[in-house]
């Protein structure tokens, strides 16, 4: 229960939809019972007392009290789908809004496939519940009394045969439910992993055919498309075996029913209309009662929902601008790390331990390193999306856990390793930092990125509308437009995470040369495979397993034989002596 | 994808982000379709089919048999004669009735399902072995999302009609007849005068409920696209918040939200006003009945209250079937679009396929001739031009180029991913196209850009280039691969998993994955098409040493953008738009001082500058 008080805010606030769903369900709960009450009166006051005017009596009165009850019927469903509509509405509201929040540690270790089925799924299951499961218990409640109501008024005996029947019928249910939804859940998790399985296979088709595992995906995927098939066979033979048996006791129940009734009638204590009424009544009790089952279950899934999705909502936002923020108009862009140690949640070793430098407004640094040396760490912790293990790190000599967050963001220009781009036109991708940008500003960004050139040449120009995940795009174009997306924010702060690996040599010449110019009047961070990448910088640093191993400019750094950063160049320069060496001679 | 905008709407106005939306499909009904669909049956005409239709029967005679019993005989013959030996014997009667109907019941449910699961096992097998076997041309033209629909949800909007629609259709049709065909036997006047609503009845069970089911999708339409902003809102957050767009991103979900709150408003009023038209027309039918019923009774001799008490039950058993029937005709409608989008998929022929009498790849060494070979995507732009190749077995040959010059397609035809417009590709001197493709493909490994990591363990991943192998060769591939290192440290090693496309891993370390697996798979012929162009310098000598000695004996074919990572090759081929420029060994060309000179000249630019 405490979940659902937890989760009032978003529902309660459409309360009047739900009291005047139960209200109008009062009316169609008492009317729905009313019908075997007619049938009674017409044999037993009509046919009986040789009475036909009271037929047209009945006839009319029974389309009447139908009237309001499909009045009442269509408030009931409706305001009732409401009442969940809306609630739902806003919880859909306040998650996206703390999802869009929550920080890249939580990112870390959240899948999005899981996020997304408790977006999707539990949002719907609970909507479903405050929608329908709520009132259809308090239904359940309404029918059983009013029928057991009108059986005690025409036959005590009868009502109690019937009464007698229910426990059997329960027994079954509870059985039959103890047994069914795990078998429901097991044929959704079998969908689940065949979805992934062919979401994966067609992803990765390219990779598939590369190393010619077709026969083998074929394999693969007939195990997960059987296992499917047996789920649902298990499931319907669990229906097969409960479903008739609940249906036989009901009418077993109609049996008993007609045998005592039939006895009572002969011997005149029970009136035929009455014994015709029961035929009906019964069933306004033990079709309710084949439900129980379903509904108790989805209270407790709905239950089992809410509290994944308080999960996100509890879910601490550690990183949050300070109550007091310090928002400089403009930050100039001196980043200094004291002494910095990182270490990953959930993590064992150190991702950078006790690093320290300093980067004057305007400086370039190179970092250099291995893949999981610590590189890209450094540059998140500038913007602040991770916080320090310990140590500090400073921007314009205030910490950032002092500033504003968008203010912070705002002034530093990513350009990351992944290009990300968003199901939108290609104006709108690189405008995405800065949203009120003019065409020419947009324009200018990407001739600016090199990618002026081939944007021109797409159909539709800078209104490409990009599908999810920017595909259609070579790598290099993406990174293009993620360096333009970078730029047009304007920033004192410049990150460029291996901003250039998937660009063909000539373009990357091209974009160095551009970010030359850019890079003037910025702090810089270049994250580089290649030398000529960072040789310009003011400093390298050259990292390993978190520390830094190495700093210095280009030429110091090559001074050092046994160094890390002089077998790099030995590598990629090889060709530099004879190189230079022939453009003498030429 | 590159999608064309639906619409050029003004600048102001623009959408923040779009989405695909499925547009309503609904086909008009279609035999031959119906009957191809149908045909999913036949496996099963002479054992599951027979058998269900079977326990349906018994199961349709007693719901009808029953009533007659309870109404007529229990009220007119037992009760109004006052035959207490009859009524023991009627309750009798009954009880064994609903004995039969239990089992009877038990086998429809339980056959009706069976079969229609191994009917939908068979379709989903034959349409995913079929699109294995599609080139890579069909995937071009699709996005992944548009292929997964159709073996997901396509098929498995017609696994409803497989297990119930189908057959229970025959029950509903044989149901509405018996009570037809009773109620007339029992008393024609009250049947004619109760079935007046039947035409209503008719009418909100297909096109009413029609109107409905459209709002609903348009529900589904709206969900989607909101599902499509979460979906990716969540995969972009990290630049999101880089850019500082949480706010306007919440602006424009809000939008989407209060859309689809509205929508489902909307399909949920339409919904609402069903029930007080099936109340209403239930109404109807039962006030006739209590009026000319107890009319009947009255004045005419053949209505009695047993009658009147059946007519009653029958009355009550009426909407089910229609309403049934109803949703069956719409679930056939929906069936049609679906069985369409099925059945184009499964029309759809490979493009590169076996020829006649392949030859074996056995013998074949690993030279490789391009013999005035011409090739297009899209038959508009040529990717290469007339282009004339040698390369001996065992060689490592570099090709080099801007991108669109033709590099990787270059490699696409030696790996036979698509056919030649024109000429020939050899192996040996034997056209590839001659060749048995899977032992072509099992003996041609590409280690590709954008590699794919499936969800799994990283020894599975590394395993699917070649899924026989043991632990201690996947190991041995890691460790010649350079990958062992930071395999070791991720948590559980080896066993570590990792997510769809690796969210854990760098792109670096998914290339030296990748590479992994392709080593693993021995081939004898190897390409690497960017392979490594996210590895960092020092893991790339890492494999450049390890991999010199897998190279020798096989033919390798390297695309790359760093010089340092192609001076070595044995021949460097320079593409410019299709066409070759210029080949030799790199001292060769840098004699020659032509476009590689300057390619080169170009990556020192910025050292000489200084």
């Amino acid at each position: 229960m405490d979940v659902f008080k937890r989760l009032k805010d978003f529902y309660w606030p459409y309360k009047r939809f739900f009291f005047g769903s139960l209200f109008f369900l009062f009316f169609v709960t008492g009317i729905t019972v009313l019908y075997p009450v007619f049938l009674q009166q017409t044999i037993d006051k009509v046919v009986n007392k040789q009475n036909y005017g009271y037929a047209a009596f009945l006839a009319i009165g029974f389309i009447l009290i139908m009237i309001v009850k499909g009045f009442s019927a269509y408030y009931q469903q409706y305001w009732g789908a409401k009442f969940g509509i809306n609630a739902v509405y806003e919880l859909r509201k306040a998650l996206y809004a703390k999802l869009n929040t929550l920080p890249f540690r939580y990112y870390d270790n959240a899948r999005t496939g899981d996020l997304m089925s408790r977006l999707t799924q539990d949002v719907e299951g609970f909507r479903f519940f405050l929608s329908a499961g709520m009132s259809q218990l308090i239904r359940f409640i309404f029918m059983v009394t009013f029928s057991l109501i009108i059986m005690f008024v025409y036959s005590w005996q009868l009502a109690i045969v019937t009464l007698i029947m229910t426990p059997f019928l329960t027994f079954t249910v509870m059985k039959f439910d103890k047994k069914v939804h795990p078998a429901f859940r097991a044929i959704r998790l079998s969908m689940g992993r065949m979805n992934t399985r062919v979401q994966e296979n067609i992803s990765g088709m390219n990779t598939v055919k590369a190393l010619s595992q077709e026969d083998e995906e074929i394999k693969r995927f007939a195990v997960t498309n059987e296992d499917y098939k047996e789920k649902q066979i298990f499931t319907a033979n669990i229906w097969a075996k409960f479903f008739p048996v609940m249906e036989f006791i009901g009418n077993l129940c109609v049996v008993v029913l007609l045998g005592f009734g039939g006895y009572l009638v002969i011997h005149s204590s029970m009136q035929p209309g009455e014994l015709i009424a029961f035929f009906s009544l019964v069933w306004y009790i033990m079709g309710p009662l084949q439900d129980l089952g379903f509904i108790i279950n989805q209270f407790s899934q709905a239950k089992a929902s809410g509290e994944r999705l308080l999960q996100i909502l509890d879910e601490p936002s550690e990183i949050e601008s300070p109550a007091d923020a310090y928002s400089p108009e403009k930050i100039a862009g001196k980043v200094q790390f004291n002494h910095v140690t990182f270490q990953y949640p959930n993590e064992t070793v150190y991702a950078l331990k006790d690093v320290t430098f300093e980067a004057r407004p305007g400086q370039v640094i190179g970092l250099m390193g291995a893949t999981g040396s610590g590189k890209s760490t450094i540059t998140q912790l500038i913007a602040r999306f991770y916080n320090v293990t310990e140590g500090q790190v400073l921007v314009d000599g205030e910490p950032v856990e002092r500033y504003s967050l968008p203010v912070l963001r705002k002034s530093i220009g990513y350009v990351l390793q992944e290009n990300f781009l968003f199901s939108s036109t290609i104006r709108d991708n690189i405008a995405y930092g800065n949203p009120d940008a003019k065409l020419e500003d947009v324009i200018d960004a990407a001739k600016r990125a090199q990618a002026h050139e081939f944007i021109e040449g797409l159909p539709d120009g800078y209104d490409t509308v990009l599908g999810e995940r920017g595909l259609g795009l070579s790598g290099g174009q993406k990174q293009r437009i993620s360096i333009a997306r970078a730029l047009l924010v304007n920033p004192s702060i410049l990150i460029l995470d291996d901003a250039t690996s998937a660009v063909d040599m000539q373009t990357e010449a091209k974009i160095q040369k551009a970010f030359r110019e850019l890079m003037r009047g910025r702090t810089t961070f270049i994250i580089a495979h290649r030398i000529s990448s960072v040789q310009h910088a003011d400093e390298i640093l050259v990292l390993d397993k978190g520390r830094i191993a190495e700093r210095g400019v280009h030429s110091e750094l090559i001074q050092n034989p046994e160094g890390l950063y002089r077998r790099i160049y030995d590598i990629q320069f090889k060709d530099k002596d004879i190189l230079e060496a022939r453009q003498n001679a030429h | 994808m590159a999608t064309k905008k639906p619409e050029s709407k003004s600048l102001e106005n623009r959408e923040r982000f779009y989405y695909t939306q499925d547009r309503i499909a609904e086909k008009p009904f279609n035999w031959p379709q119906m009957l191809r669909l149908l045909g999913y049956l036949k496996p099963y005409s002479k054992t599951l089919l027979p058998a269900a239709v079977v326990a349906l029967l018994v199961n349709t005679a007693v719901r009808l048999f029953v009533p007659i019993l309870i109404g007529k005989v229990a009220f007119d013959r037992v009760i109004g004669q006052r035959d207490t030996h009859a009524l023991y014997w009627l309750v009798a009667a009954i009880a064994a009735m609903y004995l039969i109907n239990l089992i009877s019941n038990y086998f429809r449910i339980k056959l009706t399902n069976k079969l229609g699961q191994y009917v939908i096992y068979d379709l989903r097998k034959v349409l995913f072995n079929h699109v294995q076997k599609l080139s890579h041309r069909f995937f071009d033209q699709r996005s992944a999302g548009s292929v997964l629909v159709r073996i997901i949800n396509d098929v498995n909007s017609l696994q409803d009609l497989f297990t119930n629609g189908i057959v229970n259709t025959l029950m509903d049709l044989i149901q509405l007849i018996g009570i037809l065909v009773i109620m007339f036997t029992l008393s024609w006047q009250l049947a004619l005068a109760v079935l007046v609503v039947l035409p209503i009845m008719f009418f909100l069970s297909t096109k009413f409920r029609r109107k409905i089911r459209r709002a609903w999708q348009m529900v589904r339409v709206k969900l989607s696209k909101l599902n499509s902003h979460l979906n990716e809102s969540l995969q972009g957050v990290r630049v999101t918040q880089s850019f500082n767009q949480e706010v306007n991103n919440e602006a424009f979900f809000d939008g989407v939200n209060i859309e689809t709150r509205e929508t489902q408003n909307q399909a949920q009023q339409k919904s609402a006003t069903f029930s007080p038209f099936v109340e209403g027309a239930n109404a109807v039918g039962s006030a006739i009945l209590i009026w000319f019923g107890s009319y009947l009774i009255l004045n005419s001799g053949n209505v009695t209250t047993g009658v009147f008490v059946s007519f009653a039950f029958y009355l009550g058993m009426f909407w089910d079937p229609i309403s049934r029937l109803g949703q069956t005709y719409n679930q056939l409608l929906m069936a049609m679009a679906s069985s369409e989008r099925i059945f184009e998929f499964l029309d759809e022929k490979p493009i590169v396929k076996d020829s006649e009498a392949p030859v074996s790849m056995e013998h074949i060494k690993g030279t490789i001739d391009f013999e005035d070979v011409v090739f297009s995507y899209d038959d508009k732009r040529n990717a290469l031009n007339h282009i004339n190749l040698h390369m001996n077995a065992g060689d490592t040959i570099a090709l080099v180029g801007h991108t669109g010059s033709g590099k990787s397609t270059i490699a696409n035809l030696i790996a036979r991913f698509y056919d030649v417009t024109g000429g020939s590709v050899k192996f040996d001197g034997i056209d590839v196209r001659d060749i048995n493709l899977e032992e072509l493909r099992a003996n041609v490994s590409t280690v590709i850009q954008d590699t794919f990591i499936f969800s799994g363990t990283i020894l599975e991943n590394i395993r699917f280039g070649r899924p026989g192998a043991t632990d201690e060769e996947v190991i041995a591939a890691a460790e010649a691969a350079g990958a062992d290192d930071f395999i070791k440290q991720l948590s559980n090693g080896y066993e570590t998993e990792v997510e769809e496309r690796g969210n854990i891993l760098s792109v670096g370390e998914r290339q030296l994955l990748s590479f992994a697996r392709a080593l693993l798979a021995n081939p004898k012929i190897l390409i690497l098409d960017e392979a490594t162009s996210s590895i960092d310098t020092e893991s790339e000598l890492k494999i450049q040493e390890a991999t010199d000695k897998l190279l020798e004996g096989r033919t390798s074919i390297i695309i790359a953008h760093r010089l340092s990572t192609i001076r070595e090759a044995d021949k460097i081929i320079v593409l410019e738009n299709g066409n070759i420029l210029e080949q030799g060994t790199h001292d060769e060309l840098m004699v020659l001082g032509g476009k590689y000179y300057e390619l080169v000249i170009s990556q020192f630019e910025a050292l000489n500058a200084s």
